[in-house]
């Protein structure tokens, strides 16, 4: 009885074990050492938690990264934006940022945890039987099965290969990841950014991630956008209505010419058009610079001293010493 | 063709594994679950074709239910998709429900019309849907079998 193809006789035994619940042995002894569950000795490059119910591969790849970027800026976002966007425009903006975050993160881990539609591998009675049928001829020598099979899908040839790791031929749209090791139906791609491969099961977690996540990232580049403006309209806003009004800081400051609240009607300098004072402001003709910076100092014999008498024309020509001392003769005869 | 109707109570105590048969996928209609009808030989002596190919064709529109794009697989796609797939924790799928229904069915078939005739029926979902597993078992021992103190050990150990 201690044959184990006894197992399958029992069809309460294979009618009711979902592969998920421990049975029994059917020969009616219980064996007396813990049963073990089928994900200890999977065959596959995965790692599994929570006995079972969480899987990964064991490439898991930069998974903690992603998930400490969403992390990090969305708590940036939620810490200093919004309360700022709180007070200025309305409380919603944390709420809809909360579900979005919510949903790429519960998006995310469904991605990682689920089996993406990995194939259990052949039982080696099943690899005979294929072996069997493919090497016909009753050759005694063995032949490995030939690596691909045609069939015909809605009248097109497609061509299965055989998996020598998997033992089988692979059904159609299904690839063997070479990190995990396995066999994935609809294989669309190992992903190292949420560490699994995507396949026919966790596809539309993968989809649904990547499209919150862009979601996400765009609302939260949206809301920085926001409060800086919000913050610089201060700066940004105010001055564009000096330049509009042809006033400086300074006398909006001190009130110079508003009388009252919002006019400008006492200022002498504005032309009374909102374009023309703009057009003055930032497009009138740039005057000179008056410091003369780089020019040279008379030599020490002849200072150049100016009292407070004296007019001095603001631009003479100033490298020339004769009209230095044509000014400097004016100078006296005019203190004499 | 001297067909030994046992039940399967009978068929665990003296009946040994002679050979499995593998029904293969049929990928005819693309990547859905469909099991090919065709008879094969082993079985030519053991159960009529007709029996074997309403078994088959019965899985086939069971699984074929289960994959079938409609209504009410799109409102359950829905659903969880705006419940970012946490619903999946709490609600059983469509498609794990007729699971259930197959197993159901198996089961029943295996009593009545399989273990008499001295086959098995595996479940695919235990063959990762690979291939529908019948099991052979050759009658050792044969009708003295039906005693329970009948020695298991004596030629039916493989």
């Amino acid at each position: 009885m201690k044959n184990c193809e006894y197992q399958q006789i029992d069809p309460r035994a294979l009618g009711t074990s979902n592969t998920r619940t421990p049975t029994t042995l059917p020969c009616g002894r219980k064996n007396s050492q813990r049963l073990r569950r089928k994900w200890e000795v999977f065959p596959g490059n995965n790692r599994f938690y929570c006995d079972g119910r969480i899987m990964l591969a064991s490439q898991c790849g930069v998974l903690p990264v992603t998930i400490g970027l969403i992390f990090i800026t969305s708590g940036l976002f939620f810490t200093f934006d919004c309360p700022f966007l709180v007070d200025h425009l309305t409380v919603f903006i944390p709420v809809i940022g909360g579900v979005l975050f919510v949903f790429v993160v519960v998006t995310l881990l469904q991605t990682s945890f689920t089996d993406p539609g990995i194939l259990p591998r052949a039982l080696p009675d099943e690899a005979v039987d294929i072996e069997r049928q493919i090497d016909n001829s009753g050759s005694s020598t063995y032949r490995p099965p030939p690596r691909t099979k045609e069939i015909l899908i809605n009248d097109q040839v497609v061509k299965l290969k055989y998996c020598f790791t998997c033992k089988m031929f692979r059904p159609p749209r299904t690839s063997h990841c070479s990190l995990c090791d396995n066999c994935v139906e609809r294989f669309d791609h190992h992903c190292p950014w949420v560490g699994n491969c995507v396949g026919k099961r966790n596809y539309r977690f993968f989809y649904a991630f990547i499209v919150s996540l862009s979601f996400l990232t765009s609302f939260i580049f949206g809301c920085v956008i926001t409060h800086l403006t919000l913050r610089s309209q201060i700066v940004n806003g105010f001055h564009t209505y000096l330049v509009a009004s042809n006033l400086t800081t300074n006398e909006d400051i001190k009130g110079s010419w508003s009388s009252k609240r919002g006019e400008e009607s006492g200022n002498p300098y504005t032309h009374n058009s909102i374009f023309t004072n703009c057009c003055v402001v930032l497009c009138g003709p740039l005057p000179p610079s008056l410091i003369d910076r780089r020019g040279f100092l008379p030599p020490d014999d002849a200072p150049q001293a100016v009292t407070s008498d004296t007019e001095l024309p603001p631009f003479i020509a100033k490298n020339d010493t004769n009209m230095e001392e044509n000014c400097q003769e004016f100078a006296n005869s005019c203190t004499a | 063709m001297a067909t030994e109707f046992h039940n399967l109570q009978e068929l665990r105590h003296s009946a040994s594994l002679a050979t499995k048969v593998f029904i293969q996928r049929d990928y005819s209609d693309g990547t859905i679950c469909k099991f090919q009808t065709k008879f094969p030989a082993e079985l030519d002596s053991r159960i009529e074709r007709s029996l074997f190919e309403e078994t088959v064709k019965t899985l086939n529109c069971y699984y074929a239910e289960a994959e079938k794009i409609g209504g009410q697989s799109y409102l359950e796609g829905c659903l969880a998709c705006a419940t970012a797939y946490i619903i999946f924790l709490c609600m059983e799928t469509r498609y794990e429900k007729i699971l259930k229904k197959i197993s159901m069915f198996i089961q029943e078939q295996n009593e009545k019309i399989y273990a008499p005739r001295g086959l098995l029926l595996t479940d695919p979902i235990e063959r990762g849907m690979r291939v529908i597993e019948i099991s052979i078992f050759e009658d050792s021992g044969s009708t003295s079998s039906s005693s329970s103190g009948s020695s298991p050990s004596s030629s039916t150990a493989q």
